[in-house]
């Protein structure tokens, strides 16, 4: 309860500093909207921005699964085979040298202006350190554990599936967290480069046609539903560890 | 179980180039009950270490092996010093791991059977977290006696329990681990002298055999020659250095 008070308090003073500097400056609309206006606005276009919003989370969702589950199964086949790793690993830092945001014109033209591509930012963006957090991990495993493991005489394939990777859960967890933040600029990145639908389609959209407070109100949508992801996958990483 | 054989480590073991122990060298007799009685830090645990074929940081110039001449590995339980209950795994879980690690049945009816004669039944789907350090302890040594092993190597296994919970367990032990090899480590003369066979004092200057009462283990712990024993023992780790 407490908690949800002091969120309540830290929107509410963001609120009004925003509205103190649109007052005190004198902004023009179409520089600095008011919260006023872009809330204003947030109601009135609602359907427009869920329409648009609805896509953007579909692009979100897949590539944050895909990437996920890409970033888990790397992780693993690198934990188990140095052969593996050692082929994988320089690919895996040579490809974050690379700024995803740098790909985005190509995979577009790969993949095209539709869902896909945004998807493939999306998962590219988040599949480094999803699959770095989780293989740090999963060579981090406790020595005594370990070496209980062997004097059990346990098989190397059962000590990783039953004491490894369950021991690095909380390294994957923490990758998603970290994904759940990096998969919507992915997503908003690849709606920028080419698009007909999605919120970075529409920011622009509106930028372009000096409708500041529709951006603004994109980009709150935005934010709310970055948090929101946050939040439940948090919250999922918090049961998984519990069960 | 195949015939449980007598243990043999002689040598020195150094760690970055510090002395840990030795030269020194012991025996553990077949199929009975040896408790290492020793100070802190004058290598207990790195024999029981050694002689699971552990060596981490420590190099070892010696031999530590059965004297049957056949290896070791896969011959030993091993019960450390530290629970290392997996977090994730409910008691009966943690109980039944060796299995799992093998990829053999489960016999979980077994492990269930173990935790009630530890003390645990009403606790065995509690996970570690849930559980006090007692009973965590008790846990690992029902992982421990799941493990059916010739060979058995106990590093301070009673450390965290109550004096009530600390006699039942041995007099556990001791009925479940007849027969076996058993090491014992412990730092308290009252349990060497309530469970050795034989009696092992470790100090710096190397290993003395102490020569324990006549008469079946575990010894009552009330008893005179029980008591003159612990006596004696504390009085001979009383004149170290
Ligand atoms: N991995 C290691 N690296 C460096 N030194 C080590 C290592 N393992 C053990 N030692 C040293 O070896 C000595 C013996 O350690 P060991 O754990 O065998 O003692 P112990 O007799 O079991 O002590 P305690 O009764 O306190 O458990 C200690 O001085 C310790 O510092
Ligand atoms: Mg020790």
């Amino acid at each position: 309860m407490t908690r949800t008070l002091r969120i309540l308090g830290t929107v509410l003073l963001a609120l009004l500093v925003w509205q103190a500097v649109v007052t005190v400056f004198a902004l023009p609309r179409f520089i600095l909207p008011g919260p006023h206006l872009v809330f204003g606005t947030l109601w009135t276009s609602r359907a427009l921005i869920a329409e648009h919003a609805w896509v953007t989370v579909t692009e979100v969702l897949l590539g944050l699964g895909l990437g996920a589950a890409l970033g888990f199964a790397s992780a693993i086949v690198m934990a188990a085979s140095p052969v593996a790793r050692s082929l994988l690993r320089p690919m895996l830092v040579f490809s974050q040298a690379v700024p995803v945001f740098a790909l985005a014109p190509i995979l577009t033209l790969w993949l095209g202006y539709g869902l896909w591509s945004k998807v493939a930012m999306a998962l590219l963006i988040i599949y480094f350190p999803v699959t770095s957090a989780f293989f740090d991990a999963l060579m981090r495993t406790p020595t005594g554990w370990l070496e209980l493991a062997r004097v059990i005489g346990a098989r190397p394939a059962r000590i990783l599936w039953h004491i490894r990777v369950p021991a690095a859960l909380p390294g994957f967890a923490s990758g998603l967290r970290l994904a759940a933040v990096y998969a919507p600029i992915g997503a908003i990145i690849g709606e920028w480069v080419g698009a007909s639908r999605g919120l970075g389609y529409l920011m622009l959209l509106a930028n372009g046609r000096a409708k500041i407070d529709l951006m603004f109100a994109a980009l709150i949508v935005l934010a709310v539903l970055t948090l929101l992801l946050h939040a439940a996958i948090d919250a999922a990483c918090r049961r998984m560890w519990e069960s | 179980m195949s015939a449980a054989p007598a243990l043999r480590l002689s040598g020195r073991a150094t760690a970055g180039g510090a002395p840990v122990f030795g030269p020194l060298s012991l025996e553990v007799r077949a199929g009975e009950w040896t408790c290492l009685l020793g100070p802190s830090g004058v290598g207990k645990s790195t024999i029981l270490r050694l002689l699971s074929g552990l060596g981490g940081d420590v190099a070892f110039d010696g031999v530590a092996a059965a004297d049957d001449g056949a290896p070791l590995a896969g011959r030993v339980a091993l019960m450390a010093q530290s629970d290392l209950l997996m977090p994730w795994l409910d008691a009966v879980a943690n109980v039944t791991l060796g299995a799992r690690l093998r990829g053999e049945a489960g016999r979980r009816d077994r492990a269930t059977g173990l935790l009630g004669r530890v003390g645990l039944a009403a606790h065995a789907h509690k996970r570690p977290h849930a559980l006090s350090g007692g009973q965590r302890q008790r846990v690992a040594l029902a992982r421990t006696l799941m493990e059916d092993r010739p060979v058995v190597l106990l590093d301070e296994p009673f450390s965290a329990l109550d004096a009530r919970s600390r006699a039942l367990m041995q007099d556990l032990a001791a009925g479940l681990l007849g027969g076996r090899t058993v090491l014992h480590v412990t730092h308290d003369a009252a349990e060497a002298a309530r469970l050795g066979q034989n009696v092992l004092l470790m100090t710096r200057a190397g290993i003395t055999s102490e020569t324990p009462p006549a008469g079946p283990v575990p010894r009552p712990f009330d008893a005179p020659e029980t008591l003159a024993f612990q006596g004696h023992l504390q009085r001979q780790l009383m004149e170290v250095e």
